[in-house]
């Protein structure tokens, strides 16, 4: 097991950040951290990457207790934390140079490992990392992260504020190093890429609510999904709101996504409702849930 | 229907580097309109003149009937504005925060206290009105901000990426007010990282490298580039 | 010893890449030195003054014609009456009235002395006092001058002599209190800002979890600044010397050693502020009001120790700067060597390693 947590708490002042928290992550495993800003997940990063010390609760990275042998965990690690941490005023070379120096090797050591991704911004090593663009700085910090040959990769929203395509390409970065066999914990606000994990942990208020395979966690979706569909959105979630055996209504992409409270939901009973309402082109048909439903319910 | 904004070639540059490359649209009123495209396409410059605190380069265009290069002032005035990075003073009380974003729009006292007991009722904050908004989680904190920028009834509301990192279900009910807002004739001018945000737009545009590569519905978009989702669009047109 | 030279060559870059901040760093020694070199000074020049004078005769007109040769003196108007002392005084430009009793030289040579009076305008107190003090010194050299010719003179003249700073130059006093000032600001708020900005960018979360001991990461800020410092305190021993022809009467080794124990000190107060404070203002305000208020105020570079009450003197002994004025004023003004001065320089020591000891001690290995 390359990472594996039980029942750590952590509390600040008036905040509890995380609470009972146990989990594990598996040699060359890609595990995925699923929840909204301030679910607790950096507190979680920063006490696996030895940088806060938990209330309670023991946990193990790569073999080494986080706290008594904090200095062989950091030997080891690879951490992106959240914000953007690389030096803006150093160009892409000084950057990467100066953390492959710190970790005590140098890139043409580990350049197999970087190669991939270091390739796509090589054009512009001499730029400022602060001139660069936001999928771009988040490829070099990849590679600082990577360039001392880490057993376990901590990244922390890699993506967050990235647009679709430099996530996805940054998705398909995670899945080769994977093959290379670093085992990766990776957190993230979008539900999208939870589908791209081997397994993935949902957590909302610092607690753990469900760990399964993306493929599997939609089981745990407690009830009958309906897409419901109308001219009008805005009436629409407004007359579903006040229906009377609505149990919930979210809006997902063209469509609702409806679940009843009854056992036997009928559907031309709803759609006679909406008629009443005034909707026209009312359609409504059975949904597979997705996980971003799935999390839903059981936040809620 | 009655034209909001209307941008007609609309260019801005920095030195050789052209960031908004002749740009033409226009965005009719109470519509919402999703203004897509990667880091660096060119959305927030094109923005930036759209709210008036940037001088295009070339081009025309008018915000709320203004033009964008003689009548800035009077697009603000007739403009809300929330972006990710500023939304609200953290070390302000909620109540505070209203009254001052209020304040600088020249609403009467009596207005801003009506309409602050309106807010706070609407949004269920009556227990969290005199905390500071630092304290408040940033779901809470979003729709706050979009009620505050919607204080001084603007014609057309600009929110960049209002929704980052906030949980599903706020996410949601921050799209509930966006569709009512707009239910009234509010124009909702939005960006979004979020591609199944994108569906809930009545029309799309996506900028890649500065210019408008496609605009449409999402139901046309997803026909015409016979892709599943929107995500499927944004990842066919931005790869080029 | 690689990973070391990649830590500081990184931290040169920072430096140079920034500058404004250059600028500032290199800058400000000279524009402090400079300002308090020549607009801040207690020294007095051309002070418009005005005589009444009843007697009118040799003897007052000699004294006069001294003043008014001096460069420090301008004599502006001659008055008649008592009742016009005031007027001259309320329209402002007079700063002083020199008053000549009647039968000035009659009363000097029968009795033997003869009354001047001195009204100075003190709403400003210092420049009041040299004034009196100026006049009282060209007053006297000139019965200096009279009891020469006197066969035989009993008369004790008083005389005051000034030892150190015989010109009385400010610019003397100045110098090594800027100095202390400039070093202090530059390593002690240089570099606390320089670990909170990391703290700021999330770098230094990166830097916690790579192998990098404390001592390494601590001297990596250190040593650049130590160098700016040392350019700094040059630049200020040089400027002193050519352009205000300040004397060093003692080593210039010696000098240049006790400017680096006490920039290490300073050194050690920056990282100690960065480990209590969270953001780069922070470090900036808690540089600003700990360090440079006490420097200022405490350490005798303006306000002589001396005259403090008894509970600020005994603090002062715990401020470093105190120490270090000592020491350079000894050096510089007075030519002592470290026989004079072991004391002040073991205090300083010890204080540094005091200072080191406690913030790589508090520099933490773990965030909050």
């Amino acid at each position: 097991m390359s990472i594996s947590v039980s029942n750590i708490s952590k509390s600040y002042k008036n905040v509890q950040a995380l609470k009972d928290v146990s989990f594990h992550v598996n040699e060359g495993e890609l595990f995925g951290l699923i929840g909204p800003d301030g679910a607790g997940k950096t507190s979680l990063f920063r006490i696996l990457t030895t940088l806060l010390i938990a209330d309670s609760g023991k946990a193990n990275v790569a073999g080494y207790d986080v706290v008594d042998d904090f200095k062989e965990i950091r030997n080891c690690v690879g951490y992106m934390p959240g914000k953007f941490s690389l030096y803006q005023d150093l160009t892409v070379e000084e950057n990467l140079n100066f953390f492959a120096t710190i970790f005590g090797t140098s890139i043409k050591e580990n350049y197999h490992l970087i190669k991939d991704i270091y390739v796509q911004i090589e054009p512009f090593k001499n730029r400022r990392a602060g001139k660069l663009s936001g999928g771009m700085k988040q490829k070099l910090a990849l590679c600082c992260a990577l360039i001392h040959k880490p057993k376990v990769l901590f990244l922390d929203e890699p993506t967050t504020g990235v647009d679709p395509v430099s996530r996805k390409e940054f998705w398909d970065m995670l899945k080769r190093l994977q093959q290379k066999g670093i085992s990766i914990l990776v957190s993230t606000p979008y539900m999208d890429e939870a589908a791209l994990c081997d397994r993935i942990a949902f957590i909302q208020n610092g607690e753990i609510l469900e760990i399964d395979s993306p493929q599997d966690i939609v089981k745990h979706f407690p009830k009958k999904l309906y897409n419901v569909g109308a001219d009008n959105m805005y009436k629409l979630i407004e007359s579903l709101k006040h229906y009377e055996h609505m149990h919930s209504v979210f809006p997902f992409g063209e469509f609702v996504h409806y679940t009843d409270k009854r056992n036997d939901f009928n559907s031309i009973e709803l759609n006679e409702y909406l008629t009443s309402k005034g909707l026209n082109q009312i359609s409504v048909e059975v949904a597979q849930p997705t996980i971003e439903d799935t999390f839903m319910a059981l936040a809620k | 229907m009655e034209k909001v904004i209307e941008a007609k070639s609309l260019t801005k540059s920095f030195g050789d580097f052209t960031a908004v490359n002749a740009i033409t649209f226009h965005v009719e009123k109470g519509e919402i309109f999703g203004f897509l495209g990667a880091n660096g396409a060119g959305k927030t410059t094109a923005m930036k003149m759209l709210i008036g605190i940037s001088n295009p380069t070339s081009g025309e265009a008018k915000v709320a009937g203004f033009d964008v290069f003689k009548q800035r002032e009077s697009i603000k005035n007739n403009i809300g504005y929330m972006s990710q990075k500023f939304a609200l003073y953290d070390d302000l009380t909620v109540k505070e925060n209203i009254t001052f974003f209020g304040g600088i729009y020249g609403l009467s006292r009596e207005v801003i206290k009506s309409k602050t007991q309106v807010l706070i009722k609407e949004l269920n904050l009556e227990e969290v009105e005199n905390q500071l908004v630092g304290s408040l989680p940033l779901g809470w904190k979003q729709k706050i901000s979009f009620s505050v920028a919607l204080l001084h009834n603007p014609k057309i509301v600009f929110l960049d990426e209002p929704t980052g990192g906030v949980d599903p279900i706020t996410r949601r009910q921050f799209w509930e007010m966006i569709y009512k807002a707009a239910n009234q004739g509010t124009t909702i001018f939005v960006t979004t990282h979020y591609m199944d945000e994108a569906e809930y737009c009545d029309r799309v545009s996506i900028m890649v490298n500065g210019k408008i590569e496609a605009l449409d519905t999402p139901k046309n978009l997803k026909n015409s580039y016979k892709a599943d989702s929107m995500n499927d669009v944004f990842l066919k047109l931005a790869r080029g | 010893m690689k990973l070391f030279y990649v830590f500081i060559k990184k931290e040169f870059y920072h430096i140079i890449r920034d500058r404004r901040s250059l600028f500032i760093l290199l800058g400000m020694p000279i524009i402090q030195i400079l300002l308090f070199g020549f607009a801040i000074t207690n020294e007095i020049n051309n002070v418009n003054i005005a005589i009444l004078d009843h007697s009118k005769d040799v003897t007052t007109q000699n004294i006069i014609n001294k003043i008014s040769a001096s460069s420090y003196f301008s004599i502006k108007q001659f008055i008649e009456r008592e009742s016009d002392i005031e007027k001259v005084f309320k329209k402002g430009k007079i700063k002083a009235v020199l008053i000549f009793e009647n039968d000035f030289s009659k009363k000097l040579l029968k009795n033997s002395h003869a009354t001047v009076q001195i009204i100075a305008d003190a709403t400003d107190p210092n420049t009041a006092n040299t004034i009196s003090n100026y006049i009282n010194a060209i007053i006297q050299s000139y019965t200096q001058e009279l009891n020469k010719d006197v066969v035989v003179s009993y008369q004790i003249i008083p005389i005051s002599h000034m030892v150190y700073n015989p010109e009385l130059k400010s610019v003397f006093m100045f110098v090594p209190g800027v100095m202390t000032v400039i070093l202090m600001l530059v390593s002690a708020m240089m570099t606390s800002i320089s670990i909170t900005r990391e703290k700021e960018l999330g770098t230094m979360e990166i830097i916690l979890v790579s192998p990098l001991k404390p001592i390494q990461v601590i001297a990596g800020k250190v040593i650049p600044y130590v160098f700016i410092s040392i350019i700094n305190a040059t630049i200020i021993i040089l400027l002193s010397l050519f352009i205000f022809k300040m004397p060093v009467q003692g080593s210039l080794i010696l000098l240049g050693f006790e400017n680096v124990i006490f920039i290490v000190t300073a050194l050690a107060f920056g990282i100690l502020i960065s480990t209590i404070s969270a953001t780069q203002q922070t470090a900036m305000m808690i540089s600003l009001m700990g360090l440079m208020l006490p420097v200022i105020i405490l350490s005798g570079f303006i306000f002589p120790i001396e005259s403090m009450p008894l509970p600020l003197q005994i603090i002062s002994n715990i401020i470093p700067a105190k120490w270090f004025i000592i020491i350079i004023k000894g050096i510089m003004l007075k030519g002592v060597g470290i026989t004079y001065l072991w004391k002040e320089t073991l205090v300083l020591i010890a204080m540094s390693l005091f200072f080191i000891g406690l913030s790589t001690k508090k520099y933490k290995i773990r965030l909050e």
